[in-house]
């Protein structure tokens, strides 16, 4: 009886036998689920099969980007929509990042007016649940813009209706490797002058308008490349024909409601975030920096953000998660994403809810780990050295 | 210990799935509700009236589910569910029938484990177009952009249609019926697709039903009928028998008014008696039902003709393929006895 007195009043066995009681709870609790679905399957006469995921869909996409037409299978339309998943997610991160950032500098400002601004939008948006925003925006956008025959045309080659925006597409022709290799050439010796600057300046101190020259070589070396071996783009001009626009590229509605509402809504808890991150450092920091003549641009982007950006990007982090996972709600607008094409068309042909929710949820998962992932290899690379 | 907890596990699961195995009936009886699930919303099918109170063609065969096993059409729960939740509702127990418009289709029957009683509705699945769009047919509609109600077969014959006919279309898949509409009004869409019926029920809740029109085409089969789990013949017996009840009601000229007055006296028509009770019907104590199960249906709920002219008729849907076969339409039933 002494011995077991003593393992619990011991801190060091007590813990590991707290933890392991936890962990028995635990696997107690899975093995029941999962030998609760075994027994109800097995009940309702039903299987655990993952064959649906080879026959055909038999449903048509809106929006794909890789080729798809209803005789794929299953597999390879929830595929098409895991890339439909990432693009909204790819552009609504960009766009709340930006529109983050800048709103969170703007809140600090010492206009009364532009900072009152920015408090507001944070205060509406993010007190508005993100599928109100994604209804709005998508109502807006339909019910505002004018039907295609009479969708507003800006200089006979971009056209905006309720049917989505469209703009014309480059099409290349033989010689366009010229293009490519004189952007490459371009590229290399972007990087190469970066280099010799940043070298240049840490020795003597003096500085070259970097980002200016880099631009302008980006742009000026592939133009000649264009010019020289004959102008090999055409742009593909989209048309009305019969009902809708062809022809072009297309940015649907529902792509662009999206975007717009995952990147403002999210945008203003980046932009709290952001803020919280600026007035972590210590104003110290500030005066030092404007003390020895910086300009306040340079302040900003040389001293505040950098201390800035360790404390910025762990809850950045969780914002990229939300907003990933808050694209699952394009279903209600109709923009075909993972859940609605695996876990909603597919679910519902082939009534398979247990298999195709497991596998959505396991690719949402999957999605979120990487993202976290990344930011975890980012956050390491810009943390305080520990000297 | 580890096999300790997967045997406490296991037996669990299994008395959660005896309670699954138990009879139908005798749950519904226990519970003194029917548990039936419906639509969302579709006016004509399933839609609450001013009252708040569910009404429609769907919902009356509720009631005379009800009616049948319990004595009272009005002792029913309804649980709503959409085209994509209403076969995991079916299945999770939510309700012991599933009367939502529902297409009886091979894999759904077989696959899905799960029993189609008969077909209630013969529908097909149609377009409709506003009239300033100038179209006349379904093969005008090359490269129009098309709101589909998802969570149906709609997806996949709007998928053969088109490519049968070789023309393009962009969907946009919406999930209830409501969200479509708004979209379709809007002019998101050219083109509404459903089945036939939907599309009436839609059209008849439209401001401005003179600037709409239901194109000729009927592009696949989509015989609709009422769903119960695999795995217990008896209550699917009673669920098709309250479904021929009704329609034999009709065949005979049994309603709603003379049901009681009919129940009361020798038919000449023996097959009247046995139905509602007068003349002992063979084998009806297995399905556990008292002998006016039938008299309980058409008094309370009426027969099918009935139902579908209280709840179709306003929506200008014609009997049509719903017609009695004696009628040129396609109910025939086997005979009572």
């Amino acid at each position: 009886m002494n011995f077991f007195a003593n393992i619990w009043r011991n801190e060091k066995s007590r813990e590991i036998i707290v933890q392991i009681f936890v962990l028995l709870c635990v696997g107690w609790f899975l093995s029941w689920l999962i030998s609760n679905v075994d027994a109800n399957f097995k009940a309702l006469g039903k299987d655990l099969s993952f064959e649906f995921l080879f026959i055909p869909a038999g449903y048509d996409i809106n929006q794909y980007l890789i080729e798809y037409n209803n005789r794929d299978s299953h597999l390879r339309a929830g595929i098409v929509g895991l890339l439909n998943t990432g693009l909204v997610a790819f552009f609504g991160i960009i766009l709340a990042t930006f529109l983050g950032i800048t709103l969170g500098i703007i809140r600090l400002s010492k206009n009364w007016l532009a900072s009152k601004i920015a408090y507001w939008y944070v205060e509406f948006t993010r007190n508005v649940p993100i599928l109100l925003h994604i209804l709005l925006w998508h109502g807006i956008i339909i019910n505002t813009l004018p039907h295609p025959k009479k969708a507003i045309n800006i200089g006979d080659v971009t056209f905006l209706s309720n049917r989505g925006f469209y703009i014309p597409k480059p099409l290349t022709e033989i010689g366009i490797e010229l293009v490519y290799l004189f952007f490459v050439i371009a590229i290399i010796f972007s990087i190469l002058f970066f280099k010799y600057a940043k070298k240049k300046q840490d020795l003597t101190g003096q500085q070259y308008p970097v980002i200016w020259i880099n631009l302008m070589v980006l742009i000026t070396l592939p133009m000649i490349g264009f010019f020289v071996s004959g102008m090999p783009i055409t742009l593909e001009i989209p048309a009305l024909k019969g009902f809708n626009f062809r022809g072009g590229m297309h940015m649907s509605p529902e792509l662009a409601a999206l975007t717009f509402a995952l990147g403002i809504y999210t945008a203003a808890f980046i932009a709290e975030i952001v803020r919280a991150g600026i007035l972590a450092i210590d104003k110290g920091q500030r005066e030092a920096a404007e003390s020895i003549g910086l300009k306040p641009s340079k302040v900003m982007n040389l001293v505040i953000l950098p201390q800035a950006r360790r404390v910025i990007i762990p809850p950045l982090t969780s914002q990229y998660l939300n907003l990933t996972k808050n694209s699952s709600l394009a279903i209600a607008i109709g923009y075909m994403d993972l859940v609605a094409t695996l876990g909603g068309i597919s679910l519902n042909q082939t009534g398979r809810e247990m298999e195709t929710m497991l596998i959505v949820m396991l690719i949402y998962l999957s999605v979120s780990l990487s993202i976290s992932a990344f930011m975890n290899w980012y956050n390491n690379k810009v943390k305080l050295v520990g000297r | 210990m580890k096999t300790k907890i997967l045997l406490a596990a296991a037996t669990a699961g299994v008395m959660f799935a005896g309670s699954v195995l138990a009879s139908t009936l005798d749950d519904v009886r226990a519970r003194g509700k029917l548990n039936c699930i419906i639509n969302t919303g579709l006016v004509g099918f399933a839609a609450p009236d001013d009252k708040g109170k569910w009404q429609g063609f769907d919902v009356d065969f509720c009631r005379a589910v009800a009616a049948a096993t319990l004595g009272d059409a009005d002792k029913v729960n309804y649980t709503t569910a959409t085209g994509k939740t209403r076969f995991t509702k079916l299945a999770a127990g939510e309700g012991e029938i599933l009367s939502r418009n529902t297409t009886w289709t091979f894999s759904r029957d077989v696959d899905l484990s799960q029993t189609f009683i008969g077909v209630n509705y013969y529908d097909g699945q149609g377009f409709m177009v506003p009239k300033a769009l100038g179209v006349k047919s379904a093969k005008e509609l090359d490269g129009a952009s098309v709101c589909i109600q998802t969570g149906t077969t709609t997806e996949l014959n709007l998928a053969e249609y088109f490519a049968g006919n070789g023309m393009k279309y962009n969907p946009v898949p919406i999930e209830t019926n409501a969200e479509a509409q708004e979209l379709y009004k809007a002019g998101r869409c050219d083109v509404y697709t459903t089945d036939a019926s939907g599309l009436f029920a839609t059209l008849y809740s439209f401001d401005n039903k003179a600037d709409h029109m239901v194109l000729p085409e009927v592009v696949s089969k989509e015989p609709l009928g009422p769903v119960v789990r695999h795995g217990d013949d008896q209550w699917a017996d009673i669920v098709s028998w309250v479904l021929r009840a009704m329609m034999a009601g009709e065949e005979k000229g049994i309603t709603s008014k003379n049901v009681k007055e009919l129940a009361a006296k020798d038919n000449k028509d023996k097959e009247i008696n046995r139905l509602l009770g007068k003349d002992p019907l063979q084998g009806l104590s297995k399905l556990g039902l008292s002998p006016d199960w039938a008299v309980n249906v058409i008094s309370q709920v009426g027969n099918y003709a009935e139902t579908f002219e209280k709840h179709l008729y306003p929506l200008t849907i014609q009997r049509g393929m719903n017609a009695l076969y004696k009628d040129g339409g396609l109910h025939y039933i086997p005979p009572i006895k």
